[in-house]
Formats: C-alpha cells, structure tokens, sequence
C-alpha cells in the first residue's frame, strides 16, 4: 500500500503540475485579438493589479452578483486556502512558525470548508436555475471535495491517524525514499481523493483558477486610444491594405 | 425626415416558408408585479430565429454559401473553425475552460428575465458552444462525455446555436457579474463566425455588412441622396432657427471628420441628434464635414465576430479621414460604433497612437495631437461645455422630464474623457448642462448595470420582434417605474440602435414612440445661436 500510495502521488503530483503549467502556457501563448476590458476598468497597471487583486481575494464580481453564491463560495475557498496552509506543516521540517500559528484557526476551517460545501451543494438542488446548469460532474467534483473535507475532519477528530508517520512518508516522498504509510481507511480514502483531484485539475473547471488571470475582460488595461494593441497573427494585416 | 420606425432594418422578404407559426397578434409582455426572477419555461423561444442569409449574401462576403447537403462537411467544417478561433483568441479559450456553473450569472440576461426560457441564461448559452468544446478539445470530454455534458456536434445542436446565439445582443451585462469575466458576447461572436463559416449566416447582419462595402452605409444609403438629404436638413434647420447652419459632406480641409450612424440621416428620433452636432460645431466655430466613403459609424463585423470585416468596415474611416485631409475624427451617437472606434480602430487600423504602418503613421502626422483620437461626440460638447463656449437657455426643454439609458456598449466596452466612468458621467452632465429636469432610473438599472434595449448585436431585425419584446421588459419596467413616480417623458440615450428599438417597441408598451431621443436632440432644443460666428 506505501508502495501504490507513493507511485499514486508521484504520478499526480506531475499530472498536476505539468498539465497546470502547460495550460497556463497555452493561454499566455493565445493572444487576445482585441481590447475587451468590462468597463468601466482601470487605466493603469496598476490599477488592474489591484483589480485582479480584489476579485480573486474578495470575488468582487460574484459578490455584486449574488450574496448567496459569494457567501458560500469564499467560506469555501477561503477555508481551503487555511486548511491547505495548515497542511504544509506536514512537508516541511522544521515547520515554519507562521504555518504554526495558522494551526488552529486550519483545523476549525475544515467545518467551515465542508459548510461552505455543503451550501454551495445545497444550490444544486434547491435552485432551480442552477439545477438546470449542472452536470454529473459539477456534483462529483462538489462530493470529492466533500469526501476530501469529512474524512480529514474525521482523522482529526474522531478517528485518529498516525500523523507523524504521515508525515515521514511524505517528507520521504520529497527525498525518493518510501517510509511505510500507517494502514487506515479513513486516510486511504483521504489520499485516493486528494489524488484523484490532483490528477483531473488540469482537464476540468478547476482550471479557473489559472483562468481567471487571463481573463482579458480582467486584466486588460483601459487605454485603447493611447496605447496599440496587436495580436500578433493580426499584424500581417497592417502591411496589406 | 420620414416616418420610418427602424431605420437599420431592412425589410425582411415575407415568404410564406420562412414564417412558421407567425402569431396572429404581437404584444408586449405584462409588466412583472416585482422584479422577480421568472420559474424556467423550456423551449419558449426555440422558434425565435432570424432570417437565414441568401447564398448571394453569403458569397458576397467570401463565407460558405449554405450548408452543405453532407452533414458531415459542414460538421468538419465547424469543428475546424472553432479550433481556428480558439487559436486565436485568449479569452475564447479561457472563457470554455474556466465555468464552474455557479449560477451568478443566470438571472442577469434580459432576454432570460423576459422570455424565461432557460437557454438564455448566459451560462446555458456560453454551453451550446462549451459542450461542443469539450467534446472535441478536451479529454475528458473525449473519454466520458456524459458525465462531463459534453456533446457531438450535430445538425439539432447546430440549429440551438442559430436560434439562441441569435437571442444574445452581445450586451456584456453577464461579464460585470461573471467571477471570471467571461463575457457571453466573445462567445456569441464567436457562434456567428462559426455558422458563417458553414454557409449558415444571419440574413439582416450579413446582409448588411454586405451593403456597407458596396454603397458605403448600413442603410444602401448613396452619395447623391446624401446630398439631397442634407441640402434639405440645412433648409429645414434655418427655417427653425434663422441661422444658416451647414451640414457640409466631403469637405477637404474641414478640421473635424463626423462619422456617424446612417439612421441619422434620415430617421427620427436620430436625426434630431445630427441636427444638433451641427448646432455645437456651429456654435463653437468649429469646421466639420461627413463623409460619402465612411457614411456609416456602425460595425456589424462585431456582431458576426468577424474580425477581418471589422477591419475593412473601420478601414474606411481611415482612408476617408486621410482623403479629406482633417485634423479630428468624432463620431456620433452610436453604442457599438463607439466601442468599436474607442476600443478597436487604434488595433484595427491605426486610428490613435502607435502604429508604424505607413499609413498609420500618415494619420498620426495629420491628426491633432491635442484632441483625443477618436473622439465621441459627447466628449466634444462636454469639453466646449466646460470651456463655456457654448450657451444654453435650459427652459426650452422644461417640457421635458428626462432619464438616461445607458447603453450597453458604451457603459460596458468604452469610455469617455480621462476618468474612469466618464461614459456615465459625460452624457449625464451634458444632460444636466441643457435641461432642467433629470431623473435617475434604479440603480440597479443604470450605468455599468443597465439593461439592453432588446435591439442590440444584429437582432434589430422585424422577424425578432417578439424576442424584441420580451427582451426589452427589464428597461421598460424600470422606464415604467420613473414614468409613474418622477412623471418622466424622454429617455435620453446615445446609441442608434437603441432608438430605433425604443421608438418601435414604446407604443407596444403604451408610451408614444417620441418619448425616445438623443442626447444631442436635447442639445439641439436648448442651445443659443448667435450670429457672430
């Protein structure tokens, strides 16, 4: 099992990787044609950082759109971003103290995770606009997630792990050395879907993640009049006329 | 000056084939008691669609005559264009990976609220085109396209296509709301393209593109009626006024080029609004002429995605512009003439600073540096305005209780002045410059929230009418809303399609169709004239 469980990992860790990065590759090769910022939009760069910067913290957009929606989305996302801090403390050794300090506020974030989940889940069936729009998968990808969320909250709170076992397989994986992996289901079931995850990243709507950094009607900056933009499959059209 | 409603309409040729289940009577939609979002109606705009282009207005514009009798080749053709587009566009490609279905965008498309047929949610229209995408461009959608909704492209999910990309006005509303931004219009855009390349193309688009390069405006419009028609402008002009106030065409030398929609040649309420762009050139001093090669601000290459149309239909401004030797291009009250001016011409053909090519550069020496290039309209005004060059008796629109409708693609696509969200502010206080009376619509309604005309991105068309209609409920219930409480009477707007809109559909509704008009017929009502200049 430490052997499947660290060929498992190996394998998505550069499905993961590998598919993200030449994705991101793919959209920063395409180029936008035209100038299609939603406006009204910032002049500056700076500005559109601070633009980028509010809708990928905040989700400014979705929260002028539907408090709902953006309640339940960014206790969601913002759980996981604690949670999953709180999870690099088992690839690092010695932990960093402010991964040490995010410690407990990472543990509780797992309800608010799976309560953020659930909501969103919720939707799905109750809303009969967004019961419409879903596919099979948009109701996997929500019950991976909540399958990853319940059996982490339960080795942490129910059925205990060896943890520090845990961590020396890991922090062995990052060195090519298998250390045996502690035999429980709960964290078999954990580690499978956290791989299965990994692993359809690049190939699903996960990917709007790295999306919404090269969204142009985002990013683009508002000065059209001022500053040429040019495509350039667009450019042999300049010399022609 | 006639009594045409929908000027960029052209009239669609009634065969008896072509109208399926034509309703005995067309009415408007009842106003909603709230503001709710209506439960979903499957299917109940599946017969709305639009003409379908004749083989010689395909040809005409170098796309696939008709849809070939194999369904395969015209399979293999789309697929293949697609691939092309997704290619070449970054947002196309970003926008069919990054949906997750949040559903934030599904109760914020005026033809969902007014017609209730799920298809025209945004995100239910972006996956006509995104099911097809996985299908054929991604994995998972190869291995397992069930769970995933992917779908063949077939001759049933083709026909979808025509029927709802033909139900999008390209209005953006989606986009402001999208987490990701992604903008429904890229998409449509991009379905037109598509089916123009199967030999599947939009009748009253195409066929209007098709006039532009042939006559030179969206309306068949030639020269010598354009001189006829402003000889007689300037008569009827100095009969109401007493000043000799030219609208000159082709003028060498003129300082200021006008390039502006072809309805406001002749159509009310548009030409109400070009009788008052003369009125400020006049009143200020300022040299202007129109022009017979670029008598038309409007790009309907944008509303088919097509980005080598949009090219040549913008090329034309360029080489009028050079031709005749002037130092500004302004153009007129137009929505998506505008977006395409402000955010396109500088890339299409170099109007605006930065490109080399060497007619590009021949502009650039030509144009005025100290103006911005293009310039609205409304920015001209604002900035004479500003500078108290132009005098205004405010009282001559007391009678006159005023609200302004932003439209979509200068609320969403442009901007105007040096501020962020001077396309609200400009048109609003040029407004509160020359009248006395404004109201506000609901916030929720207004500026870069407000809600197409229901004309708008080539549906301006009279076999749409019902989708017209119904699409034209979120406005017109905001419109009601000031009407009754504020006694409101003119809906100021600066966009041709919009009034061409408004002024058919207002009687349907119960309002007269006058109640429409432009910012500059405003102008046009309250401007002094003196005779110094």
């Amino acid at each position: 099992m430490s052997l499947f469980f660290a060929l498992l990992f190996y394998v998505a860790t550069l499905i993961l990787v590998g598919g993200v990065a030449y994705k991101i590759y793919d959209y920063a090769r395409t180029p936008a044609p035209l100038k299609i910022p939603t406006t009204p939009a910032p002049t500056t760069s700076s500005g559109v950082a601070f633009r980028m910067f509010r809708e990928v913290v905040f989700f400014e957009s979705l929260f002028k759109s539907n408090l709902w929606i953006w309640a339940l989305g960014w206790l969601f996302h913002v759980s996981l971003a604690l949670v999953l801090l709180r999870h690099v403390r088992y690839f690092t050794e010695p932990v960093n103290a402010l991964i040490a300090f995010i410690q407990p506020f990472g543990m509780y974030a797992g309800f608010a995770m799976a309560a953020g989940l659930a909501g969103l889940w919720g939707r799905r069936f109750l809303v009969e606009r967004i019961r419409y729009i879903s596919t099979p998968s948009d109701h996997l990808m929500l019950a991976l997630l909540l399958g990853i969320a319940v059996t982490g909250l339960l080795m942490k709170f129910v059925m205990h792990t060896d943890i520090v076992a845990v961590k020396t397989f890991f922090l062995g994986l990052m060195a090519f050395e298998i250390h045996p992996l502690p035999a429980h289901p709960g964290l078999y079931l954990h580690l499978l879907m956290v791989a299965l995850l990994m692993i359809i990243f690049p190939v699903s709507k996960l990917l709007h993640a790295p999306g919404v950094f090269f969204s142009p009607t985002r990013n683009q900056i508002d000065n059209p009049r001022e500053t040429r933009h040019l495509a350039p499959w667009a450019a042999p059209l300049d010399v022609q006329n | 000056m006639t009594d045409v409603t929908t000027p960029t309409a052209v009239p669609p040729a009634p065969t008896a084939a072509a109208k399926p289940a034509e309703k005995a009577k067309i009415e408007a939609p009842a106003y909603r008691e709230m503001p709710c979002i209506p439960a979903l109606q499957a299917g109940s705009m599946q017969a709305s669609r639009p003409y379908v282009a004749s083989e010689k207005i395909q040809e005409a514009l170098g796309f696939h005559s008709k849809l070939d009798d194999e369904w395969q080749t015209t399979h293999d053709l789309a697929i293949a264009k697609m691939g092309d587009l997704l290619g070449k566009s970054r947002g196309l490609k970003v926008f069919m990976d990054s949906c997750v279905h949040c559903g934030a965008c599904t109760d914020k498309c005026h033809y969902f609220l007014g017609t209730a047929d799920p298809k025209n949610m945004p995100v239910a229209r972006q996956e006509l085109m995104r099911s097809v995408y996985r299908r054929y461009f991604t994995l998972p959608g190869k291995l397992f396209p069930g769970l995933v909704g992917a779908k063949d492209l077939t001759k049933e999910v083709l026909d979808d296509w025509y029927t709802y990309f033909w139900q999008c006005s390209q209005c953006r509303r989606c986009s402001v709301f999208c987490p990701y931004g992604i903008d429904t219009a890229e998409v449509t855009m991009a379905a037109h393209s598509i089916l123009d390349a199967v030999g599947y193309g939009q009748k009253y688009s195409n066929e209007i593109v098709g006039k532009v390069h042939k006559i030179g405006n969206n309306l068949g419009l030639p020269g010598p009626a354009l001189i006829n028609t402003l000889e007689g402008l300037e008569e009827d002009v100095k009969e109401d006024t007493g000043v000799d106030i030219k609208y000159p065409l082709d003028v060498h030398g003129a300082e200021v080029l006008l390039v502006t929609p072809s309805a406001d040649f002749f159509a009310e309420p548009h030409i109400e609004s070009l009788i008052g762009y003369g009125k400020v050139f006049h009143a200020a001093g300022i040299s202007w002429t129109l022009s017979s090669k670029a008598s038309e601000a409007g790009n309907f290459g944008m509303f088919i995605g097509n980005y080598e149309q949009l090219r040549k239909i913008a090329l034309r401004v360029r080489e009028a512009a050079l031709e005749l030797g002037v130092k500004r291009i302004v153009v007129g009250e137009c929505g998506h003439a505008w977006r395409v001016a402000y955010s396109f011409w500088n890339t299409l053909v170099g109007i605006g600073a930065g490109a080399n090519d060497p007619f590009a550069i021949q502009l650039q020496k030509q144009l005025d540096p100290n103006y911005r290039q293009p310039s609205h309209i409304c920015e001209v005004t604002w900035d004479l305005i500003q500078q108290g060059r132009l005098k205004f008796d405010k009282s001559a629109n007391d009678h006159r209780i005023i609200t302004f409708h932003d439209s979509c693609n200068v609320a969403r696509a442009s901007r105007m002045g040096d501020m962020v969200g001077g396309q609200f502010d400009i048109p609003r206080n040029i407004i509160r410059a020359v009248a006395n009376h404004y109201v506000e619509m609901a916030p929720e309604t207004i500026r870069e929230k407000t809600f197409c005309c229901g004309g708008g991105g080539g549906v301006l068309t009279d076999e749409l009418i019902d989708l017209r209609l119904k699409g034209a409920l979120p406005r017109m219930e905001a419109i009601k809303q000031v009407a009754d409480h504020d006694n409101v009477n003119f809906v100021a707007m600066i966009c041709a399609i919009c009034k061409a809109q408004f002024t058919k559909i207002l009687p349907y509704y119960g309002y007269k169709m006058g109640m429409a008009g432009g910012v500059h017929q405003l102008v046009s009502t309250a401007i002094v004239l003196n005779n110094e200049q």
